[in-house]
């Protein structure tokens, strides 16, 4: 198999529908020549050329209300939404227009928007461009929302993503634009609503979203040479979300620790728990842990910055907690 | 000396206070790429270079207690406004003794003693923020006005208009300065603006005048007529200035050869610099010779010195301020 990048992964999938459907097109803020400031649509232009891939002006509301319009007279519009801080921009237009229109038109009316957008701390890059807020999307009835952790995943999901019929929130973490993984050859899509273990262990259940599979996996590695054997599993979609995995996981373990980007209040994190709480509840040894993000807006200077988010250190540390090994 | 100013011709001393707030503004952000080209800053920064005509011209015309509020690229506002150069480089470092305690960075910077009420990372995120704080003073029953900075980027947002319907329509004493560098980022600006810049605020029965943004006296000429219509209860202005920044949209933004051509850049920095073009104005005027140019940029070097070796050597914030001012 190829090694991509995350980047290359996420700009493959584009290249493909784009190549397999005519009705899909791209439209965001410097997507274009530019390949968005994150370079992940570099040359998609030169492909598919500027009908296609479109640049627009700087108006998140309108280019999502657009998507919407466009979606629903049978498009399949994938709107790039730089950060995902500016999903507080763009609400109105997903919350009440695009995750509605389905249910409101009693089936009739469909809305097949894919939007595109950004997550992720620790890039120094303070609190307006740092947050990760798909809680807030998770939380709407009819919209699904996607957090791939691998460029496997990004590129089959993303591929499902734009096929699907209602309206999909997919969210990057920056940090893992160049993160590299093995990529299947050929043409493969990932279905909604499956959990992937990427890691199996016996004494403890990590449920990570995003990058922070990737802090799980390095907690887990460090927690083996300590004897403890530790499960990661990644939902990698919030909403539809694979209950039954996360369960049978904890069931097996006896313990489980969510990890999420996510301010910890009232986030995906609470939802995950949660699930693990009221259904394993018998199976477990100890009540169910959660890591987020501090419940504070991003700060810039680093040593503060670096305190908000989940670490290896502070993810191992719970394990070890919930397996009695202070 | 001060920057008082209500008084819409130009004196000896401010023309000159003006090269020198200029000056310092480019040497602060020659500093900040330095900072970032040697690894020592985190995270990105957006430098004023080649626009410091409009933040000198437009703030030499207000009162320490009128209010701004400014953008992403918002170092040379925060300058001309009177901010210190030690407090700001702090920030940019994520220093405690920054501006913001470091929580805020080189976007974020608010300095609420000099009357600006912070740097935005939302393109047009501050224009109701202004749009508030002029009605507040009219409320409030004081004569401040709020200038609202923003680059013709927001023009684009939704907000902009919504806020200048309502400054209208209820004679508020705020003034919409568009800093036109025409880019977005990446894009020409005409590439994302439809129709005419100035007929925006015209539709809103809103006073909208042109200006070069590379001739500080014409903006501080222009801004000094609009704040005395405003704080005298004429009601909210816009004014265009037309600029180019010198550098790229961000610091890391080096090979842009893709959007815009060297010559361009080459043009703007040779015959349409705000430093060079006030300079020979100065001379002409016999206001200033070229040695006491000289002078003024040797102590704006020492100002920038000495702020710059003040926030290297400052502590970062301890950690367990993470939590502080989450709330007031
Ligand atoms: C609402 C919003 N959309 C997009 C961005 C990303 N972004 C940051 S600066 C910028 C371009 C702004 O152009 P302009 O307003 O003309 O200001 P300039 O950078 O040219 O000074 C963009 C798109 C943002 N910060 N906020």
């Amino acid at each position: 198999m190829p090694e991509l990048t995350f980047a290359q992964a996420v700009n493959q999938a584009l290249a493909e529908e784009l190549r397999r459907d005519d009705t899909v097109f791209v439209i965001g803020e410097d997507v274009a020549e530019a390949g968005t400031p994150f370079k992940v649509l570099a040359g998609l232009v030169d492909e598919f050329g500027p009908e296609r891939v479109l640049d627009s002006p700087i108006s998140e509301p309108g280019i999502t209300g657009l998507g919407v319009g466009a979606a629903v007279t049978g498009m399949r519009p994938v709107v790039d939404i730089m950060f995902g801080d500016f999903l507080t921009l763009v609400m109105d237009q997903l919350a009440n227009q695009a995750a509605k229109t389905h249910y409101m038109s009693g089936g009739k009316l469909k809305v097949p928007l894919t939007l595109r957008t950004t997550m992720g701390a620790t890039r120094r890059s303070a609190a307006q461009h740092s947050q990760s807020l798909h809680a807030w999307v998770a939380h709407v009835p009819g919209l699904k929302v996607v957090l791939p952790s691998t460029p496997a995943d990004a590129k089959g999901l993303l591929k499902t993503a734009i096929r699907d019929d209602n309206p999909v929130v997919f969210i990057e973490d920056k940090m893992d634009y160049a993160v590299k993984g093995e990529v299947p050859d050929g043409e493969y899509t990932i279905p909604f609503g499956v959990a992937d273990v990427k890691r199996e262990g016996e004494d403890v259940t990590i449920v990570a979203t995003s990058s922070m599979v990737r802090v799980a996996l390095a907690a887990a590695e460090q927690l083996e040479t300590e004897g403890i054997s530790a499960e990661v599993i990644d939902p990698r979609t919030l909403v539809p979300l694979d209950r039954d995995a996360l369960i049978a996981s904890a069931e097996k373990t006896g313990r489980a620790i969510v990890v999420d980007e996510g301010h910890q209040s009232y986030g995906a994190s609470a939802e995950l728990a949660a699930v693990i709480a009221e259904r394993a509840f018998y199976s477990l040894d100890a009540p169910v842990r959660r890591l987020g993000a501090m419940d504070v807006p991003v700060p810039f200077s680093p040593p503060l910055e670096d305190e908000t988010v989940p670490t290896p250190e502070t993810v191992a540390a719970a394990a070890r907690q919930l397996c009695g090994r202070t | 000396m001060s920057l008082t100013a209500s008084r819409t011709e130009l004196g000896a001393d401010l023309a000159l206070e003006m090269y020198r707030r200029m000056t310092l503004i480019r040497l602060f952000e020659e500093q900040a790429n330095e900072l970032y080209r040697s690894a020592k800053m985190p995270g990105l920064t957006h430098l004023y270079i080649g626009e410091e005509a409009i933040a000198v011209g437009v703030c030499s015309a207000l009162r320490r207690e009128d209010w701004i509020t400014s953008t992403h690229r918002g170092h040379g506002h925060c300058l001309a406004k009177g901010a210190e150069v030690g407090r700001m480089f702090a920030e940019l470092l994520g220093k405690e003794a920054g501006y913001c305690r470091g929580k805020g960075g080189s976007m974020h910077i608010a300095d609420h003693e000099n009357g600006n009420l912070g740097a935005n990372a939302i393109v047009g995120g501050s224009t109701g923020i202004a749009t508030g704080a002029a009605f507040s003073a009219k409320r409030r029953g004081t004569d401040q006005v709020a200038v609202c900075f923003f680059g013709e980027g927001a023009l684009g947002q939704g907000l902009l208009y919504e806020v200048m319907n309502i400054a209208s329509l209820w004679t508020l004493p705020v003034i919409y300065v568009c800093e036109n560098n025409q880019y977005n980022e990446y894009t020409h600006y005409l590439e994302a603006t439809a129709g005419e810049i100035l007929a925006r605020p015209r539709a809103f029965g809103i006073e909208a005048r042109e200006v070069d943004g590379q001739d500080v006296r014409a903006v501080y000429g222009q801004t000094a007529e609009l704040v005395e219509r405003a704080r005298g209860g004429g009601g909210p202005a816009f004014l265009l200035c037309n600029t180019y920044r010198y550098h790229g949209h961000h610091v890391g933004d080096v090979d842009r050869a893709y959007y815009r051509t060297k010559e361009e850049e080459d043009l703007w920095r040779s015959e349409r610099d705000p430093l060079a073009l006030h300079g020979t104005w100065l001379e002409e005027q016999r206001l200033a010779t070229p040695e006491t140019l000289k002078n003024t940029e040797l102590e704006a070097r020492a100002e920038i010195g000495a702020g710059l070796a003040f926030a290297l050597e400052a502590p970062f914030p301890d950690p367990s301020e993470v939590t502080e001012d989450v709330y007031a």
